[in-house]
């Protein structure tokens, strides 16, 4: 067993110590001009705006330098403060995500188990419209929002729901399928009924499909920026994407240093969400493009 | 479980159902029927048969905005696979912080298409400033700002995947070609790369998807800008499909009929992209 031991993969690969310390070094120097945008955008956040336009790479200096300046005028004042969009961001995306979670693992598990006629042409819709590319249903999805007052930050769940069901219904139902028949009928025998035996029992083993899925819907809806656009009443709600590019889309007088300070409060919030869920982020980016 | 009471269905799919049909249903057909139409708003659309596509296939706009695309996504493709194939395949060397270089990476991924396009464009006009240009005056920087943007975004991703189809090679095939006496070269070749194909088919057709639909880094990183006005009609020269076809809708109200005829044929290019793929997936699964 100790010479099997030897036979590693990794083994095979390694190359020699000097190779491996050359290699640690270029990944290094890779690594800082990759993320060096980020930290570009982080040290101009502090800078007065003339010197934004003058001299981006150059670091703030003693004049240069504001503080938190940009952050407070972009925050608070504006004819749409960016406060405001910062909460309407977080909430519908907690909300679609927590409605989308709940209501398509219930409906996933529900065709998977029933299996009727009807779920299967559910299901296949569901398939369908995963390929179904945004432009398509771009005015008409709109037009119905508008129609049935859907335009709210409420509203817009429902929309997100029915236009992001089909990869969540399709990876729950992958789940459903591989979780044993018998565990979920000797607790109907019992006398529980469906809700129960969702609740009970279905609910605890699909915890890993859960985050996946929950992850994946996450990372879409928080950077998401034309259905919102679209959907939303713009005079009264607007997600982060939709007022960065509305104040970067006024060319040559927008405020720049403000809207630099406002990149970075958009990104804290993934930064954080990234670090206290990285391994889970990787294991769902691999099951969903297994799957996808 | 068969034995279910038929108003379970009420709690159970109905919501979901009834979302969908709102969000996914009721506008993909609606959508149909109307790039069959001349209209503006939904209420008065009059039947006018193929001639929204055949405006639509003779617009110059449209042509040069898929050429562009098709360009864009050959040259990303390309790049952002080979990019993230070869981190992927050092990083699982056994380097220390290996998990830092992962993660810094990645990051970029975690950044929205808007954040991303203004991040860049502030870059990319820090450094053109010096020769006096701007990434919106000149077409071949926007092609290849947008490039370097997308690589940036999505290398990262690809990566992850790549990673994971590394981990999963089994040992014992090493084991066996070193006993064979295989060179390094050799097993590069004649294992990693064959026993990497379903990742590599995975990583393309995903790449090859998100570029082709993208809209958000274009919007945001030059609008399409420049345009170029010497043929008569007005073209955006950085200008994709995505972003081609929502100008159609949202720049002049008598277009529209032929911006959903435009959506309509790009969303037969990206469900045949789609069918394609599924063909090398089943292929590969028959095979194994």
């Amino acid at each position: 067993m100790d010479n099997a031991k030897k036979f590693d993969a990794t083994e095979f690969k390694q190359p020699r110590k000097v190779g491996k310390i050359v290699l640690t070094v270029i990944l290094s120097i890779v690594s800082v001009i990759y993320v060096s945008p980020i930290f570009i955008v982080l040290f101009n956040s502090f800078k007065v705006k003339t010197a934004i336009s003058e001299e981006l790479f150059m670091l703030p200096t003693s004049e240069t330098f504001v503080g938190f300046e940009n952050y407070i005028r972009g925050m608070v004042s504006g004819n749409y403060p960016f406060y405001k969009a910062v909460l309407i961001s977080l909430f519908i995306t907690v909300v679609t995500v927590f409605v989308i979670l709940i209501c398509t693992a219930m409906c996933a598990w529900y065709i998977t188990r029933v299996n009727s006629i009807l779920c299967k042409i559910i299901y296949y819709f569901c398939i369908f419209s995963m390929i179904v590319p945004f432009q398509m249903v771009m005015f008409t999805l709109s037009k119905t929002a508008n129609d049935l007052s859907l335009n709210t930050p409420w509203g817009i769940v429902i929309i997100y729901l029915g236009f992001g069901a089909g990869l969540a219904i399709f990876m729950f139902t992958g789940f459903v399928k591989s979780i044993p028949l018998e565990i979920e009928e000797s607790a109907s025998i019992d006398g529980a009924g469906p809700l129960r035996v969702f609740f009970g029992i279905v609910l605890p083993i699909m915890k890993p499909t859960f985050i996946s899925v929950g992850i994946l819907e996450t990372m879409w809806i928080w950077n998401d920026y034309l259905l919102p656009y679209l959907v939303l009443d713009k005079n009264e709600y607007r997600t982060i994407p939709i007022q960065i590019q509305y104040l970067n889309g006024s060319y040559g007088q927008s405020d720049t240093g403000a809207i630099m300070a406002l990149v970075v409060v958009s990104i804290i919030p993934i930064i954080i969400f990234y670090f206290s869920c990285q391994k889970h982020i990787i294991k769902g980016i691999v099951s969903g493009a297994v799957k996808g | 479980m068969t034995k279910m009471k038929k108003w379970y269905f009420l709690i159970f799919v109905l919501p979901t159902l009834a979302a969908f049909a709102i969000g996914f249903i009721y506008p993909f057909f609606q959508g149909i029927y109307l790039s069959f139409c001349k209209f503006i708003t939904t209420s008065n659309a009059t039947f006018v048969g193929f001639n929204n596509y055949v405006t639509a296939l003779q617009d110059d706009s449209f042509k040069y905005a898929f050429w562009f695309t098709v360009m864009f996504v050959v040259v990303s493709v390309i790049l952002i696979n080979v990019l993230a194939f070869a981190i992927a395949y050092v990083l699982t060397l056994g380097i220390k912080g290996s998990n830092v270089f992962r993660t810094v990476f990645f990051m970029p991924n975690l950044i929205g298409g808007i954040v991303l396009g203004f991040i860049w464009q502030q870059i990319f006009d820090g450094i053109l400033k010096y020769y006096g240009t701007s990434i919106v005056l000149n077409e071949t920087f926007g092609f290849w700002g947008l490039v370097i943007l997308m690589c940036w975004q999505q290398a990262g991703y690809m990566m992850i995947i790549y990673i994971a189809g590394f981990q999963s090679i089994p040992n014992h095939l090493y084991e066996a070609a070193k006993i064979d006496g295989a060179t390094k070269s050799k097993i590069l070749t004649k294992i990693t790369i064959p026993m990497m194909a379903p990742s590599i088919t995975i990583c393309t057709f995903l790449t090859l998807t998100n570029s082709f639909k993208l809209f958000d880094q274009n919007l945001a990183l030059t609008n399409g800008a420049p345009i170029d006005f010497s043929t008569g009609v007005a073209i955006k020269k950085t200008q994709m499909l995505a972003l081609d076809i929502y100008n159609t809708f949202y720049a002049n109200n008598n277009y529209r009929g032929v911006g959903q005829a435009k959506a309509v044929i790009f969303f037969i290019v990206v469900a045949g992209i789609a069918l394609i793929q599924l063909y090398f997936t089943r292929k590969r699964e028959v095979q194994q």
